[in-house]
């Protein structure tokens, strides 16, 4: 083996053991949170912790139900704002492509995709939350609110995924129908929506996991009691507000539950993520 | 001699600041094939999409000169882009289906200019097919994605899908250079078929396909159409020297 030939491999070792290092930081991780978190749950049963409607964990009641609930309505708002927006833009950008609109939408959207949560956060407070106040009532810090910001918020997310599913549909598919006097909106409607619907549905997913693991913003915004809302005007807590919310000064049970509560968050986005993977997967072949 | 279904005049067209097609001055007779040859990065296929305005999607074009389909110059301000296209269809060089079903592909041009009716649908789909001869092979299989087609079968679909809408004019940019030998002579076969019904304009590369199929053809290079007549003319009598150094070979 010559010097170099030598060299090679010890660079070639050195970089796998750094890339071996991320991957074991993850798996540590993964442990420490489930061995924390994982013996309440079996201590209480899971029962208690998935589907008790009650949040009062210095009297041993750890009902994440209300999180939970609280959880999926901001993710379905934020989507039902964003995915409408952002499939828009994506059009835009790909189907109708005049040069000068692309140039300032794309740096506009990644722009977006730069400002930090606290940011979002703060505008929530300051515009949508009083806007909400003064004119729907109730106290402004709610699942509107939160859905809104967070449905600009997902926008980026959205937008580059779909732009790729977009871009992958063949252009002959675009042409073909052209050329059969369609006109481009039933293009889009009819023929490129189907040709990219795998692509499109991982976009979706991708932004429902951006959506549901941010705090900052959601807790500036939401209101964060821990209870099932009755109507989108009234406050909710999400699972990563009710860990970020209490982890500074539990003890005890209470700070194993709050792990409880990343363990289920960390379920969830897991599963988003297979999802999505499996989906862009099928999309390949 | 019968009446031209298109007649183009003077027409020029640039990408940009590159002029493509120069001057070009054809008539395209009605239930005729008419081919056109030519040298590669002639202009043919631009030509073939000024007929249906398909350059109309690309940016930065820019057209001058008139093209009359049915007496009716299709540049003129007003005209319905989409009643054009149906009447003036086009098949492209590669397949390309739709990735739906078999039928959703030859009912596409229905469903687009608002023809829901079943019983006229499933009464085209039928007639399309069989007009490509896929009816029997495919008659089971309807529900198939076109994508699972053989090319040649794909290529027929995507003739199937224009004729579903009842054009005039069928566009067709070498049909035939994704398909095998034999698949080749049996779309001719089908053209010929075909030019009963339908005015054909087919671009192609391979001279003896213009020969056997076509009646009217046309020699462009370098965007301008250098001679235009009756096939069996142009090819053993041509009028202009350049054409007769393509279609002897001695080209280049
Ligand atoms: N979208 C475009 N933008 C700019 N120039 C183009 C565009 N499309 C074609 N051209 C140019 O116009 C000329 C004619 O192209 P065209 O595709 O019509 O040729 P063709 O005769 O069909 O060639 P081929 O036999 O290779 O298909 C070529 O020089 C080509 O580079
Ligand atoms: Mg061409």
């Amino acid at each position: 083996m010559t010097r170099l030939e030598r060299n090679d491999r010890l660079i070639r070792l050195g970089l796998l053991m750094i890339a071996f290092s991320a991957v074991s930081i993850l798996i540590v991780i993964t442990l420490f949170i489930f061995s924390e978190g994982t013996p309440i749950m079996f201590k209480y049963g899971p029962g208690r912790f998935l589907f008790g409607l009650d949040w009062y964990p210095s009297e041993k009641a750890f009902g994440l139900l209300p999180m939970i609930v609280g959880s999926f309505f901001v993710t379905a708002g934020a989507l039902l704002v964003g995915v409408p927006m952002g499939l828009a833009c994506a059009i835009v950008l790909t189907q109708f492509a005049s040069k000068r609109v692309g140039r300032i939408l794309k740096p506009v959207i990644e722009l977006l995709a730069g400002i930090p949560s606290v940011v979002y956060g703060f505008i929530g407070i300051v515009v949508i939350v009083p806007l909400i106040r003064e004119n729907l009532g109730g106290p402004g810090l709610s699942v509107l609110a939160a859905s809104l910001v967070l449905g600009v918020m997902i926008l980026p997310t959205v937008i580059s995924i779909s732009i790729d599913a977009f871009q992958a549909v063949p252009p002959t598919y675009r042409e073909g129908s052209i050329a059969l006097g369609a006109t481009v909106w039933q293009t889009i409607r009819m023929v490129m929506f189907p040709a990219a619907r795998s692509g499109i549905v991982a976009a979706v997913i991708l932004g429902m996991g951006r959506a549901i693991g941010e705090t900052m913003a959601v807790i500036m915004i939401a209101g964060n009691a821990a209870a099932i809302p009755g109507s989108p005007l009234a406050p909710v807590r999400t699972l990563t507000s009710n860990i970020a919310l209490e982890m500074g000064y539990a003890s005890g049970e209470h700070r194993e539950a709050l792990f409880a509560t990343g363990v289920i968050l960390f379920v969830i986005i897991m599963a988003l993520n297979i999802l999505a993977n499996w989906t862009s997967a099928r999309r390949k072949r | 001699m019968t009446t031209p279904i298109i007649e183009v005049k003077t027409l020029s067209l640039w990408y940009g600041k590159f002029q493509a097609l120069k001057d070009v001055t054809i008539d395209v007779e009605i239930n005729r094939i008419t081919a056109l040859i030519g040298p590669s990065g002639c202009g043919k296929s631009t030509f073939l999409r000024t007929l249906n305005r398909m350059n109309d999607l690309i940016e930065g074009v820019r057209i001058t000169g008139t093209v009359l389909f049915q007496g009716r110059a299709i540049y003129a301000k007003g005209t319905d882009l989409l009643d054009l296209r149906q009447n003036v269809g086009m098949v492209f060089q590669r397949p390309n289906p739709f990735p739906i079903s078999v039928a959703d592909n030859v009912t596409y041009g229905l469903r687009v200019h608002g023809i829901t009716d079943r019983t006229v649908r499933d009464e085209r789909l039928q007639r399309s097919l069989e007009a490509v001869h896929l009816w029997s092979e495919l008659k089971d299989g309807l529900n198939r994605n076109a994508l699972a087609l053989s090319s040649e079968q794909q290529q027929r679909l995507c003739i199937a899908r224009l004729i579903a809408v009842e054009p005039e004019v069928l566009l067709m940019d070498e049909p035939c250079s994704a398909l095998d030998p034999i698949a080749t002579a049996r779309i001719e076969e089908l053209m010929a078929e075909l030019k009963k019904l339908y005015t054909i304009v087919i671009v192609t590369h391979n001279m003896q396909q213009a020969a056997r199929v076509s009646d009217t053809t046309g020699y462009f290079l370098l965007g301008e159409l250098i001679e235009v007549g009756p096939t069996p003319q142009v090819f053993t009598a041509p009028r202009d020297s350049r054409t007769e150094d393509y279609i002897t070979g001695r080209f280049g």
